[in-house]
């Protein structure tokens, strides 16, 4: 250990004159001068160009801002146009809805009427037609007693003529007819 | 058979009936059996039926008039049955009776009846008839129990009808 210090103490060149932390003098003025020169270079000749390159840039981004001015103008522009358009679309909308209940309520006022008038109708023709049915059933059944009544009468009538009554319609033609009838 | 054939079949056997000189008889006899044909189904079956042999109809023709009718009566019906005229017997015989009847100066009164009448009756009846129409007249009596009561009589065109069965139907039409 003592020996790694003593090392490290021995790199330390006890027989350099100039400081440790800088150059020689020479080195400072040779660094100087050529330092002075690449900085008069730069200044001298890529200093318009950056310049250029700034103004440029400057330029480019006042375009972008002059360009997104106007779009932001044109933007505007459209959309207070979408938004008028929209109040027309809206309104038409609302026209058109409005348009379609009255037709709705015409149809449907129609239908009820055109249904309640068909349903007049219906219930005329069913009051007719039983009315129609209950005259032919008690046509038919009165045709039908006079059809029996008209089969039944001659036998009925026949069984009750007796050989008297038979005598008194004998006797009542030859009276009749000598009568000059 | 057309009416001019019925008249000349008439003719003829009125004809026949003066021959045999019992014309009023024969005619009256034929009149029965010509009513006889009409109100029986079964006789006007056997006696139309072109399928029986005309004998057996004959053989019916003779057990039903052979033992009562005079034989000329007989031999008429059985020449009408045997000819195929049967159909036409009613008006030929009652053309014969008409003929006959019109021989006599009569006109032909044909009464139907449901039950018989007396002699006295029927007697009075052809007075009365006699009366009404201005004609003397041949009666001719007809059992019809379809009249149900009282009495029908034909004239010639006249007809006088006081039946039970016309009242019957005038009161049904009524009705």
């Amino acid at each position: 250990m003592n020996q790694l210090v003593v090392s490290v103490l021995a790199s330390e060149d006890p027989f350099v004159s100039h400081h440790w932390l800088l150059p020689e003098t020479g080195e400072i003025i040779y660094g100087g001068l050529a330092s002075v020169i690449v900085v008069g270079a730069l200044v001298k000749f890529a200093g318009p160009m950056v310049k250029k390159s700034f103004a440029d840039r400057t330029a480019r981004i006042q375009k972008q801002l002059d360009d997104a001015a106007a779009a932001k103008v044109t933007a505007d522009g459209d959309a207070k146009n979408i938004r008028a358009a929209l109040g027309d679309i809206a309104s038409e909308r609302a026209r058109i809805l409005a348009e379609a209940d009255a037709q709705a309520a015409a149809v449907l006022a129609e239908g009820q009427a055109r249904i309640i008038s068909e349903i007049a109708e219906l219930e005329a023709k069913a009051e007719a037609d039983i009315n129609a049915a209950r005259g032919r059933g008690s046509d038919e059944l009165r045709n039908e007693i006079t059809v029996l009544a008209s089969r039944a009468t001659p036998l009925v009538v026949a069984a009750t003529l007796n050989e008297q009554a038979h005598k008194d319609l004998v006797e009542g033609f030859i009276s009749k007819v000598g009568a000059g009838r | 058979m057309s009416n001019a054939k019925v008249k000349a079949y008439a003719q003829a056997l009125f004809a026949i009936a003066q021959a045999e000189g019992a014309a009023d008889a024969i005619s009256n006899e034929l009149y029965a059996v010509a009513r006889a044909y009409e109100s029986s189904d079964d006789l006007r079956n056997v006696l139309g039926d072109a399928t029986i042999p005309s004998e057996r109809r004959l053989q019916v023709v003779e057990q039903l008039i052979g033992a009562r009718a005079n034989r000329a009566t007989v031999q008429i019906v059985s020449m009408i049955v045997a000819s195929g005229q049967v159909r036409d017997l009613p008006a030929v015989f009652d053309e014969v009776i008409a003929l006959s009847s019109a021989g006599n100066d009569q006109d032909l009164a044909e009464v139907r009846s449901a039950v018989a009448l007396t002699d006295d009756q029927q007697t009075r009846l052809a007075a009365a008839l006699s009366k009404a129409t201005g004609k003397t007249v041949n009666l001719k009596v007809v059992v019809d129990p379809s009249v149900i009561g009282g009495l029908v009589a034909t004239v010639g065109d006249k007809v006088i009808d006081d039946t039970v069965r016309t009242r019957l139907d005038n009161l049904k039409t009524r009705i």
